[in-house]
């Protein structure tokens, strides 16, 4: 088992879509959510992936197509 | 010694030891640096300061590192000018330039990377990690070299050949990674998790960060122990911005300034402007952007400290400027022209932003003003020499000199 740390950010046009729970059903991956922050507009949420490491990398994939901005907990590591 | 206790979560204010951790367990938040801030009152006076190396070891007590083990290239303690001709021009008769292009890699990132690598070898790393634009790397690289270490450096495939050339000289493990940025990050972010190398921004991140914190102890220092009215950040992370108030409140902790009062203002560039974008919202939620900005040393497109910046702003009935690349070369040609100070594209960053903030009626003209310029123009040549005049050429007689003297033109910039 793998587990991942990442922070989704939400356009205004997936606030609606119950996304993580979609995730968790279509992808053999664990949702933990840590933190959160949602609007009508815009809305993030840090949360651990549990999984194969494979299937993990799929549901990222999944939900960047979906039109969510996926990035590390940590923010850019590149740095000037 | 340090007076270092412990790390602490700056969300859920969880302890945890002194380790080469960043994140807490728990809720994910930011790990910070914890003191014994009684003991450092208790120890250190202005005296005391003042009578100690000059660089920001200076700031020995209020960091997370005994100094014995430090990696000193002489990073800090760099110039305060009172900046009287861009006053002058701006309106702003007590402005201040914290010129710290004068490090030894000439940008800020040496007091952080001063601090992160003397504290990745007393935790037992050999090798010092980083991904950078530029001058993190040139820092990391120099480090490496001095504390005797091994340095992997992790750059994008098509950084300018200065940048490269201010890593190279060290002799670091160089490594060109292909792909656009979030390929870079995404790769970095997962090596970071993968080796057990001291990521000087990553793993070893709280003890970096506290580094800047010396930015804002020595301006209060070099302004007579008093701070700012104003200071004028340029925020990419928003890791400097946040810890150059964290450094004057430090101090008044200390009983050796009074209380600060200080306005903090940010600088970003259009291209990179998450925190910019959600001031102007009115929210506290930035969205994270694709850099697309001649000040790469500031595109940083998903800030690790951009909530912290914006709470700050808040705090601080700050502002925030946001200007284009032309008004950045502006910036850069006018510290130049009335200041003699050679600022990289961020400085260009800041000094545009403080300009359009003294438009808007953001600074007051009665305020100390402190711009904080980060790093040197010769690291982003490229970017300003297009703009620049060129130099007059004449044949070896006197006809020809005043020819050419008497028809030159200036070089408009857009």
């Amino acid at each position: 088992m793998a587990s991942k740390r990442v922070r989704f950010t939400f356009p205004e046009n997936l606030i609606k879509e119950p996304l993580i729970y979609n995730l968790g059903k279509e992808f053999a991956v664990i949702t933990n959510v840590r933190m959160a922050d949602v609007d009508e507009h815009t809305g993030w949420v840090v949360l651990e992936l549990e999984g194969e490491s494979g299937e993990i990398d799929r549901s990222l994939d999944w939900a960047r197509a979906k039109g969510v901005r996926v990035d590390p907990v940590t923010g850019d590591v590149v740095e000037g | 010694m340090t007076f270092a206790t412990n790390l602490r979560c700056r969300e859920c204010s969880r302890d945890y030891p002194l380790e080469a951790i960043h994140v807490c367990d728990f809720c994910f938040g930011p790990l910070e640096v914890a003191y014994d801030h009684e003991a450092i009152a208790r120890t250190v006076t202005r005296k005391r300061i003042e009578s100690g190396p000059a660089s920001l070891w200076r700031y020995q007590d209020f960091l997370p590192v005994d100094a014995e083990n430090a990696i000193d290239i002489g990073a800090g303690y760099t110039p305060l000018i009172h900046a009287k001709n861009l006053g002058k021009l701006l309106g702003l008769p007590k402005l201040y330039i914290k010129n710290d292009t004068m490090n030894p890699t000439w940008s800020f990132k040496d007091r952080v990377v001063a601090v992160a690598s003397s504290r990745a070898r007393e935790l037992g790393y050999e090798k010092l990690a980083c991904a950078s634009t530029g001058n993190l790397a040139n820092s990391v690289s120099a480090h490496a070299a001095a504390a005797g270490m091994e340095a992997v450096v992790f750059i994008p495939h098509d950084l300018e050949a200065g940048k490269v050339l201010g890593s190279s000289i060290y002799d670091p493990t160089l490594v060109k990674v292909r792909g656009n940025y979030d390929d870079v990050n995404r790769l970095c972010a997962e090596l970071s998790g993968s080796y057990n190398w001291g990521f000087v921004n990553v793993n070893v991140r709280p003890y970096y960060s506290e580094g800047s914190k010396t930015l804002g102890m020595e301006v209060a220092e070099q302004l007579g122990w008093k701070a700012p009215d104003h200071c004028v950040v340029p925020i990419a992370s928003g890791s400097l911005f946040v810890k150059i108030r964290k450094g004057l409140n430090e101090l008044a902790k200390a009983g050796l300034i009074e209380e600060p009062k200080t306005r903090m203002s940010g600088a970003q560039a259009d291209g990179c402007s998450p925190v910019a974008v959600a001031w102007e919202e009115g929210s506290m939620n930035f969205r994270p952007q694709r850099p697309n900005t001649i000040a790469k040393s500031l595109a940083i497109g998903n800030p690790a400290d951009g909530y912290y910046g914006l709470v700050q702003l808040k705090e601080t009935n700050g502002a925030c400027g946001k200007v284009t690349d032309d008004q950045i070369i502006d910036g850069m040609k006018l510290l130049a022209e009335s200041e003699g100070i050679f600022a990289e594209t961020a400085g260009g960053v800041t000094i545009a932003s403080l300009r359009q903030m003294v438009e808007r009626g953001d600074i007051h003209p009665d305020e100390t003003t402190v711009a904080f310029v980060t790093g040197a123009g010769f690291k982003t040549a490229e970017a300003v020499a297009p703009h620049l005049n060129a130099p007059l050429e004449v044949e070896a007689n006197l006809e020809s000199f005043e020819a050419a003297y008497h028809a030159r033109q200036p070089v408009e910039v857009g």
